[in-house]
C-alpha cells in the first residue's frame, strides 16, 4: 500500500493528558506526526486536534480506530487532501533595512499576498497563510536576503463533508 | 466505626458533613462493592491506609510483597469473579511497579482499578521525594487514567474509574491522587457513573450485519468458529454453546477463551495458535467460513497473516470497533456484546450437522494424539513430562480446578492438557506473556472464588520473579496449590535456541535453589517429586489438602512443546515435531 497524506481530525474533551495519550498512539506505531494543531471547535467545550501524517490507508485506519477508542475522544476522522480545505500560516521576521535597500522585497510582499504584521526600527514581520507550497515559495524567495526568524504553523483544515459531532454527542447521552 | 450514613444522620446538628479525601476513597470503594484490595503502603498514600485501618471490618487489604504482585492478584481476582480488581500503591517506585500489571491487564482486557498516591499538588513538577509522572508513564498501558488534585473530584472520578474499567471492552484504569487531596475535607456524596458522553462502550448490534452473518453461516459447508475471551467477558458461554450446537459448527478457542465451553464438549475441537492443536490450526486454512467471536487475531493465533484463512469468508463478532479489520479483513463485522449478538443470531440459524467436516478435526486429532499427546500424557520414557503432571491434576481435581499459569512451556502444556468444566477457570497471562504472573494471580483467583480449587502451575524461571508472594499465602493462609514444573531451564527460550539458534543456550540454564526449603521457610507444606511412581499420590495429597501446598516436580530438562507454528510461518505449516 502506498503512503499518502492524511489529515486526521479528532473531536475530544479538553482534558489534561489527552494530547499525550493521542501522540502515544503514533509513537507506538513508529509513525511520525508531520504537523499537529489543537484548538477549540465549533462546539462549546469540545477541542479539535488536526493531525497530518504521511502513511498508508491501512495504518491511518488503524490509528483513527485507536484514537477513537480513547475515553475522552468523541470522534476521529481521516481525510485525504482533496476532501478538505486546509492551510497553514507562517511568520517571517526580516531586517527592516531590506525594505529600503532591496526593491525586490516589496515585490515579494505584493506577489505573495502576505501581510505586514508590524514594522519596527530593526525588523518587520510578514504573515502568510496558504498552502505549504506557497509558503515554501515565499521562503525560497526571501532566503537570499536573509530571514532573521521563520515559523510555520501546523495545518488547520475543515472538511467539505458535514461533521455531525453535535448529533453524535446527543446520541451518546441518550 | 462511623459511616457516612451515620454522619449524615447527624445532619440536623451539623450544618455540613465533611470527610477527608482519604476517607472518601474508602466510601467510593465500598459504594462500588469492593471488599478486597491488594496493595503496598508508602508515604504518599498513607492517609488512605490510615482510613483502611479504620474500615478493616468492611474492606480487607492484602499486603503483597511487591506492587507488581498486587496488580496480578487483582487481575486473578477479576478474571475468576468477573468483578473489578483493585490495587493500591504509593507514588514513585510504588507506582512504577504497577506498570507490568497494568500492561498485562490492558492487553488481556482485565477490569482493574489502580490507585496511587502522589506528592502534594504544590510539589508536582519539583522532583520531590518519590515523585514520578505515573500519568505519563501509565498512559499507553491504561484504558483511562486521571490525576486527582482536589478532594472534591474524588467521588466523580472514582465512579468513572469503575465504570470505565468494567464497561465495554474492560481494561485497567489508574487514578493518581495527590496527598493534599487525601487530607483535604469536603462534602461527600456518591453517585455511580452511568455514562461518559465521549465514550460508547458497547456498540448497538446491527440487525443487518447479524442477518448477513446468519446467511453466510447457513450456506457454509465448512464453517469454523474461533472464540476468544470476549465470550467470557460478555458472559456469552450459553449463547455460544447454543449457536455451535444448533448449527453444528466445530469451535476452537484462543488461550484467553479457554474454559468458556467445557473441554469435553464434542464440538470443542481445541486450541488455535502457535502451540495449539493440529486440527484447528491446519483446518483454519481449509474452512470456507471463519467465525471469530470475541477474539482479536493476535499474531500468536494467526501466524503469517499473508497465508491465514485466505480461502475463507470471515465473520467477526467483536465489541471493540478498532479490532475490526485490524489484522484480518472481516467480510461481515458484527459489533456489540457477544451475549447480545449471539442471542440475536441464534434464531436465524438453520439446524445443521457438518459431520464430514467435523470428522476432519477428529482425524487430525488422532494424528496429533499419536505423534504428540500420547507421549506427553502417557509417556513411556524415563523423565517426567509436564503433560503427565497436568493430566494427574485433571484427575485429582476432577477437571474442576481453576488453573493459573505463568508464561512459557508449562503454560502452553497446561493450556493444552488441562480440562475444564466451568468457565473463568483458565487464568493466564495471554497477550503480554508476563513471567511472574501466576503466583500472585493465584492468590487473587483463590480469593475471588474461595469455593473453588485453585492450582498455580509455574515454571522455575517465572516462579522466581514473584516468589516473595509466598509471604502473602503464608500470612493469610490462602489455600492455593502451587506446582512448580522445574526443568532447571528457561524452557521456552531454550526450546527456541534449540530449534532456531543452533542450540546456543545463551543464559537459559538456571541453577536453582531448593524450592521445597524455601516454601518450608514460609511454613507452607511442601513436597518434591522426581519420579513417576510418586506423582499420582502426591498430587492427590495436594488436592486433598485444605491448606496452602507447594509441589515441585522435577521434569525432563530438555522437553519441547509441540505442535508448533514457527514464528512467522503459516498456521497450516504447524510442526508436530
Amino acid at each position: 500500500m502506498e503512503k499518502q497524506w492524511f489529515t486526521i481530525s479528532v473531536y475530544s474533551e479538553n482534558n489534561v493528558g489527552l494530547l499525550n495519550r493521542i501522540s502515544g498512539i503514533f509513537l507506538k506505531r513508529h509513525i511520525n506526526i508531520e504537523s499537529l494543531n489543537v484548538s477549540k471547535s465549533e462546539i462549546d467545550d469540545v477541542s479539535k486536534f488536526t493531525i497530518v501524517v504521511n502513511t498508508t490507508r491501512k495504518w491511518v485506519t488503524n490509528i483513527v480506530g485507536q484514537i477513537e477508542k480513547q475515553i475522552e475522544v468523541i470522534k476521529a476522522f481521516y481525510h485525504t487532501d482533496d476532501e478538505t480545505i486546509y492551510q497553514e500560516s507562517a511568520l517571517f521576521k526580516i531586517d527592516s533595512a531590506l525594505l529600503f535597500d532591496e526593491r525586490q522585497i516589496q515585490n515579494i510582499i505584493k506577489d505573495s499576498n502576505s501581510q505586514i504584521v508590524t514594522v519596527a526600527r530593526d525588523f518587520f514581520v510578514l504573515a502568510k497563510s496558504g498552502r505549504r507550497q506557497e509558503i515554501n515559495e515565499m521562503y525560497d524567495q526571501l532566503k537570499p536576503f536573509g530571514i532573521m526568524q521563520f515559523v510555520r504553523s501546523g495545518r488547520i483544515s475543515v472538511t467539505k463533508d458535514e461533521m455531525q459531532i453535535s448529533a453524535m454527542l446527543k446520541e451518546f447521552q441518550e | 466505626m462511623e459511616t457516612v450514613k451515620e454522619k449524615q444522620k447527624e445532619k440536623s446538628t451539623k450544618s455540613t458533613i465533611k470527610i477527608s479525601g482519604a476517607e472518601a476513597i474508602i466510601h467510593c470503594l465500598l459504594a462500588e462493592g469492593v471488599d478486597l484490595l491488594y496493595g503496598y503502603p508508602g508515604g504518599a498514600i498513607m492517609p488512605v491506609y490510615d482510613e483502611l485501618y479504620k474500615f478493616q471490618d468492611k474492606l480487607t487489604h492484602i499486603l503483597t510483597r511487591h506492587e507488581q504482585g498486587a496488580t496480578h492478584a487483582a487481575q486473578g481476582y477479576a478474571r475468576v469473579s468477573g468483578r473489578v480488581g483493585v490495587a493500591m500503591a504509593t507514588s514513585g517506585p510504588g507506582a512504577t511497579n504497577l506498570v507490568t500489571g497494568l500492561a498485562d491487564a490492558q492487553i488481556d482486557s482485565t477490569p482493574m482499578v489502580c490507585i496511587t498516591g502522589q506528592v502534594p499538588r504544590h510539589l508536582l513538577g519539583s522532583d520531590a521525594f518519590q515523585e514520578t509522572d505515573i500519568i505519563g508513564i501509565s498512559t499507553p498501558v491504561t484504558k483511562w487514567n486521571y490525576q486527582i488534585t482536589k478532594a472534591s473530584e474524588i467521588p466523580e472520578i472514582m465512579a468513572k474509574a469503575f465504570y470505565i474499567a468494567k464497561s465495554g471492552r474492560p481494561g485497567p484504569v489508574l487514578i493518581d491522587i495527590t496527598k493534599n487531596a487525601q487530607f483535604d475535607e469536603f462534602e461527600f456524596a456518591y453517585e455511580k457513573c452511568k455514562g461518559v458522553r465521549s465514550y460508547n462502550p458497547t456498540p448497538k448490534p446491527n440487525t443487518g450485519a447479524i442477518e448477513a452473518a446468519a446467511e453466510l453461516i447457513n450456506n457454509a459447508k465448512k464453517p469454523f468458529i474461533v472464540w476468544g475471551q470476549g465470550v467470557i467477558l460478555g458472559q456469552a458461554e450459553a449463547e455460544l454453546t447454543a449457536v455451535i450446537e444448533k448449527a453444528g459448527i466445530p469451535a476452537a478457542w484462543t488461550i484467553m477463551g479457554e474454559s468458556a465451553i467445557p473441554t469435553s464438549h464434542p464440538l470443542n475441537v481445541g486450541m488455535v495458535g502457535m502451540h495449539g492443536n493440529y486440527g484447528p490450526n491446519v483446518l483454519t486454512n481449509e474452512c470456507d467460513l471463519l467465525i471469530a467471536i470475541g477474539m482479536r487475531f493476535d499474531d500468536r493465533v494467526t501466524g503469517s497473516l499473508d497465508t491465514y484463512a485466505k480461502q475463507a469468508k470471515v465473520i467477526h463478532f467483536e465489541i471493540d470497533p478498532a479490532e475490526i479489520n485490524k489484522n484480518v479483513h472481516a467480510d461481515v463485522a458484527v459489533l456489540g456484546n457477544s451475549k447480545e449478538t449471539l442471542a440475536h443470531l441464534l434464531p436465524m440459524l438453520h439446524e445443521n450437522n457438518h459431520e464430514e467436516w467435523h470428522n476432519e478435526f477428529k482425524k487430525k486429532h488422532q494424528i496429533e494424539f499419536d505423534e504428540v499427546i500420547k507421549n506427553q500424557i502417557h509417556p513411556t520414557k524415563e523423565g517426567l513430562t509436564m503433560g503427565e503432571v497436568i493430566e494427574e491434576i485433571n484427575l485429582a481435581s476432577e477437571n474442576k480446578a481453576v488453573i493459573v499459569t505463568d508464561v512459557g512451556q508449562h503454560q502452553m502444556i497446561a493450556c493444552r492438557y488441562a480440562k475444564f468444566e466451568q468457565s473463568k477457570s483458565n487464568i493466564t497471562s495471554g497477550g503480554l506473556g508476563t513471567m511472574g504472573f501466576a503466583l500472585p494471580a493465584a492468590i487473587g483467583a483463590k480469593q475471588g472464588a474461595m469455593d473453588r480449587e485453585v492450582v498455580a502451575i509455574i515454571g522455575d524461571g517465572g516462579y522466581q520473579m514473584t516468589i516473595q508472594e509466598l509471604g502473602v499465602i503464608f500470612q493469610h493462609q490462602i489455600p492455593v496449590k502451587i506446582v512448580v514444573l522445574n526443568n532447571d531451564h528457561l524452557g521456552m527460550v531454550r526450546q527456541w535456541q534449540e530449534l532456531f539458534f543452533d542450540k546456543r543456550y545463551a543464559s537459559t540454564i538456571m541453577v536453582n535453589p531448593d524450592f521445597v526449603k524455601i516454601a518450608e521457610g514460609y511454613h507452607i507444606e511442601s513436597k518434591r517429586v522426581s519420579e513417576r511412581k510418586d506423582l499420582k499420590a502426591t498430587i492427590q495429597e495436594m488436592i486433598a489438602s485444605d491448606k496452602p501446598y507447594f509441589l515441585e516436580v522435577k521434569v525432563e530438562k530438555e522437553g519441547n512443546v509441540f505442535p508448533m507454528i514457527p514464528s512467522g510461518a503459516s498456521v497450516s505449516d504447524i510442526r508436530l515435531k
